[in-house]
């Protein structure tokens, strides 16, 4: 069936995009403001659509290609929130940072179209496009510095590593396909439920390679290694932006062919995922410790969210995977206002790197400061910020599943990662300011962090509502 | 005026009001020492509605409210207090008054930020107290920490970053297990309000894990050996009035856990767990008094003190089990559970006021070391009979408040194990020793130093808050029937609850 309203929302991004590129043809390199607006009015319409399309009931497209439902939505609508914020706290750094023109846009814009698909995908051809269409723009946008040794060596490091993860991957998917003779993820679902062997050796090999394949995209270990040198070279604005979006799109990505699509190998993948999810925790944390820069140190710290995000997984029921989804999206604003924090600080060519650059910042800035410290709480997990709920939800979802050892070791991990949050805030609150320059930011900038700073400490009050949104999502009430 | 939320507006009238006076900021510093010293004194006012409108005759929770908070995970905004809590949030809400009177004239900078976290720490500490939902308790007893930390990172001495690190991260690892206990306990209960949990039925070896769960966040919060070494950093570091909010009232946050949690919950844990807190306490009371005693700065020695009151608090909480195993009287048991809490109540009375004291020589000599001072009875007497009825309620003087605690826990636990008794009952040996002697070399003597000689003298602001409270430690030293008729029937009903056979 071809129903076209129900992807209007990537037709408008695609069309919308296509106009930027145009646009930006003719517009002078000081009006770059012009492509900015377009940018936003784009991501606000396709918000617009896709709330507009929410209450359409769920339903498989385009043959098997692509699927509306709700979680699709949820995610899409977190995917173009974040990046309108994004785009306002990169803005100054681009123009600053000889990042002019409109190819930053574009380049983030064509990557989010691509996360669009990605998280709609119900078949491993479109989610592959979806992913790769993701990847590519980021590549360019973490090497965007031309100039800049770090920019290209962390570019290449990404290209060469992601398109590997994504071979990984695609031979993963044709192993799968081998056993089951489908690409479409219900078929696929059926399939292995059909089969006579369940457990037969192909389809533990494709498991295992799909697995892979999303670990790497998602940043755990042991395929973390791109990460901190990723997040370290990459100029601020491009490292807020695979720090964000991508996270919920790889959050997708996971539902839908592993939850989805490998459902009845639960027993297989759900250890690779207790594995995974300890190994990250541990790592991330302990390592973070360590860092001296701060970019870096965020680094572990997703390396270890990512593994809390997996015990939603592992726990393999849907509390635990409405607890994920919580979680992506509650670590998607903190880690936005984090290295959004980073890009905005970030001003007149002196770069924030180091932890000790924020030295001072609450004498300096002290709204800035309080919305840091609000940040940092909640990546810790201390209430009464979103962060803990988060947190909470996943703990629940574990005892509920009786894996009580796993709830205790992430509790454990957790505390290890308190300290390195704790030292951000004790360099900005307790240490003096080695100078005095205040910092200068425009209206637009000081709502939106504040109001991501906020978000955080409302839904660290009042989650009921989102944690309601979550459940609705995987049919719990 | 019954539909009144009472408990509500004692939370969040101060954590609002902080974030009024951090809005105003340093515009205008008296407005911002009088917003804060209205809001306390509102919220001391508060109290006595509460007081007057309790029922003594009921153990259950009072002055309730109920909101539907989290209705997917059960969770809820569930508030009310018993004899005990009510205890607590009294003294929660005097407490602050005092610091913020004793704090009143002093020169720290962000004036506003300083009020600010005695404020939040203030209503999240009711919070605490009047919570009800056990995952509530849970938040506002890890939300405390924040302000805390700030307090004493931002204000404090030399080696503060150090001590507010150790703290948090102390206090925070502490409560990890807790959090996971209450989630397993909420999910086998299908419910998180702390009367469904007292109702369970679990199994032995689980209550024994359950029990050390949460015995893990409450000796680290009281704090008891091993896992004491925290305390005397934070409270050397502290600025004045935070050492206060840590000693007077942090510290009882793990005592009343010990009553609202394990009691209640596991009670069959095995001898062996009883044992081990009974000798934790006896360590506490013995081994730290006696290091208590060699300890040249005040702010130290008090914290040794304080650590050593509370083993006393925890050894009449737990010689409930020995008392009922070798006499079998309820009533005994309950004069020992009875003394513990009293205990815990004067405690913050006495040593609140030490540290202020203490607080306000080293604001002015900026030195908390004993060999600093001498000869101060000459220079500022007043101050001296004032701290010298604090010091006698230290060592448990009849006729302070210090003693009621004591002697009931002596008296009941005589009963039980005499062994047991005599070692604690040493405390009035060591007890003495390490404060009079610390007092001696303070007050009396000769004055040798120069700065000694042109002490400023004391603010009438600082008198008050210092009057204050030893008015309080003579009147509930001669007449603590107020204080035991409040909690007289709640007391019992915790005594039951932790007699009765919980498992499956």
């Amino acid at each position: 069936m071809l129903n076209f309203s129900l992807i209007s929302s990537e037709i408008f991004l695609l069309a919308m995009t296509c106009i930027v590129l145009l646009a930006d043809l003719f517009i002078p390199q000081r009006k770059h403001m012009i492509t900015y607006a377009l940018t936003q009015l784009t991501l606000v319409g396709a918000i617009i659509i896709t709330v507009c399309l929410y209450c359409v009931p769920n339903i498989v497209a385009f043959s098997g290609l692509y699927i509306h439902d709700t979680l699709g939505s949820v995610l899409k609508i977190s995917i173009y929130a974040v990046s309108i914020f994004v785009f306002i706290y990169s803005r100054d750094f681009f123009r600053q940072n000889d990042m002019t023109g409109g190819e930053p846009y574009l380049l983030g814009l064509f990557s989010i179209l691509g996360m669009s698909i990605l998280v709609s995908a119900y078949n491993f051809m479109t989610l592959y496009l979806g992913l790769e269409l993701m990847s590519l723009p980021i590549y360019a946008l973490v090497s965007f510095r031309r100039s800049s040794q770090m920019s290209t060596e962390a570019g290449m490091k990404y290209f060469v590593l992601g398109a590997l993860a994504s071979g990984i991957l695609l031979y993963g998917m044709s192993m799968i396909y081998g056993a089951t003779g489908s690409l479409q993820i219900d078929q696929i679902c059926t399939a292995i439920g059909a089969l006579n062997q369940p457990h037969a050796l192909i389809l533990i090999f494709g498991l295992v390679f799909v697995v892979a394949g999303l670990a790497f995209k998602l940043g755990v270990v042991p395929f973390h290694m791109w990460v901190p040198d990723v997040y370290t070279g990459a100029p601020n604005a491009a490292t807020l932006f695979i720090a964000v979006a991508p996270k919920i799109a790889a959050f997708g990505m996971i539902i839908r062919i592993i939850v989805e699509g490998t459902g009845s190998l639960q027993i297989q993948w759900q250890e690779l995922f207790i594995v995974m999810a300890i190994l990250s925790m541990l790592l991330g944390n302990i390592v973070a410790i360590a860092q001296t820069n701060i970019k870096r140190m965020f680094a572990y710290s997703t390396i270890a969210h990512g593994g809390y995000l997996l015990l939603g997984f592992a726990a393999g029921n849907a509390l635990g995977y409405s607890s994920a989804l919580f979680y992506t999206i509650a670590y998607a604003v903190m880690s936005l206002g984090g290295f959004g924090l980073m890009t905005l600080l970030s001003q007149k060519g002196a770069s924030i790197e180091s932890i000790d650059d924020l030295r001072g910042l609450h004498t300096r800035n002290p709204w800035l400061a309080f919305m840091m410290l609000l940040l940092l709480f909640s990546m810790a997990g201390i209430p009464p910020t979103v962060g803990f709920f988060a947190k909470l939800g996943l703990l629940q979802a574990l005892i509920s599943a009786d894996l009580t050892w796993l709830a205790i070791l992430a509790m454990i991990f957790a505390c290890i990662g308190v300290f390195y949050y704790l030292r951000v805030i004790k360099v900005m609150y307790f240490d003096s300011a080695l100078d005095n320059k205040s910092f200068v930011l425009s209206w637009d900038v000081k709502l939106a962090i504040s109001l991501n700073g906020l978000v955080i400490l409302y839904f660290g009050l009042f989650p009921s509502a989102l944690i309601i949104l979550c459940r609705g999502v995987f049919g719990l009430v | 005026m019954t539909n009144f939320p009472l408990l509500s507006t004692l939370i969040w009238l101060p954590i609002l009001g902080s974030v009024v006076l951090l809005l105003i900021g340093h515009r205008s510093v008296m407005t911002v020492k009088w917003l804060a010293m209205i809001i306390s004194i509102v919220s001391l006012l508060l109290c006595v509605p509460l007081w007057c409108g309790f029922d003594t005759s009921t153990a259950s929770y009072q002055f309730t409210e109920f909101a539907s908070w989290i209705p997917s995970y059960n969770i809820n905004y569930a508030l009310g207090v018993d004899g005990i809590s009510i205890l607590m949030v009294a003294l929660t809400t005097l407490t602050t008054f005092v610091i913020l009177l004793a704090s009143w004239n002093s020169n720290q900078h962000n004036i506003a930020q300083f009020f600010a976290t005695f404020l939040l720490a203030q209503g999240m500490m009711i919070g605490v107290f009047a919570a009800t939902d056990t995952i509530l308790f849970y938040l506002f007893w890890e939300a405390m920490l924040i302000p805390v930390y700030l307090n004493l990172g931002m204000w404090g001495k030399e080696h503060r970053v150090a001590a507010s690190i150790k703290y948090f991260i102390y206090t925070f690892t502490g409560s990890a297990l807790m959090l996971i206990a209450i989630l397993y306990l909420g999910y086998n209960a299908k419910s998180f309000e702390m009367t469904d949990l007292w109702t369970l039925k679990i199994s032995h070896d689980l209550q024994d894990l359950i029990f050390i769960a949460f015995a893990l966040a409450f000796i680290v919060k009281i704090p008891m050996w091993p896992f004491h070494t925290w305390l005397p950093d934070v409270h050397s570091e502290s600025p004045s009035g935070g050492s206060v909010v840590v000693a007077a009232l942090m510290l009882k946050l793990g005592v009343y856990g010990f009553l609202r949690f394990n009691l209640p919950i596991t009670p069959d844990i095995s001898s062996f767990l009883i044992w081990g807190m009974i000798i934790l306490s006896l360590i506490a009371i013995v081994y730290i008094g006696i290091i208590a005693i060699v300890q040249t700065d005040m702010k130290r020695l008090i914290a040794y003190s304080s650590i050593a009151h509370m083993g006393f608090a925890v050894l009449g909480a737990f010689m409930i089990y020995i008392i009922i195993a070798n006499t079998g009287n309820a009533q005994i048991a309950y004069l020992s559970l009875e003394g513990a809490l009293m205990q815990m109540f004067s405690h913050s009375f006495s040593t609140g006021a030490l540290f202020i004291g203490v607080a306000l020589l080293s604001d002015r000599l900026n030195s908390s070391m004993i060999k600093d001072y001498s000869g101060l009875a000459h220079k500022l007497p007043l101050f001296a009979v004032l701290m010298m009825i604090f010091a006698l309620s230290n060592v448990g003087l009849p006729g302070t408040s210090g003693f009621v605690g004591e002697f009931m826990i002596i008296l009941s636990s005589f009963k039980a194990n005499f062994w047991v008794t005599f070692i604690a009952a040493s405390t009035l040996v060591i007890g003495a020793s390490y404060t009079l002697w610390m007092y001696k070399r303070v007050f009396f003597g000769q004055v040798t130093s120069e700065k000694v000689q042109n002490i400023r003298p004391l603010y009438k602001t600082e008198t008050a808050s210092l009057v204050i409270l030893a008015i309080l430690v003579l009147f509930f030293g001669v007449y603590p029937e107020p204080l035991l008729s409040v909690s007289h029937t709640s007391v019992a009903n915790l005594l039951a609850q932790a007699l009765a056979v919980k498992t499956i």
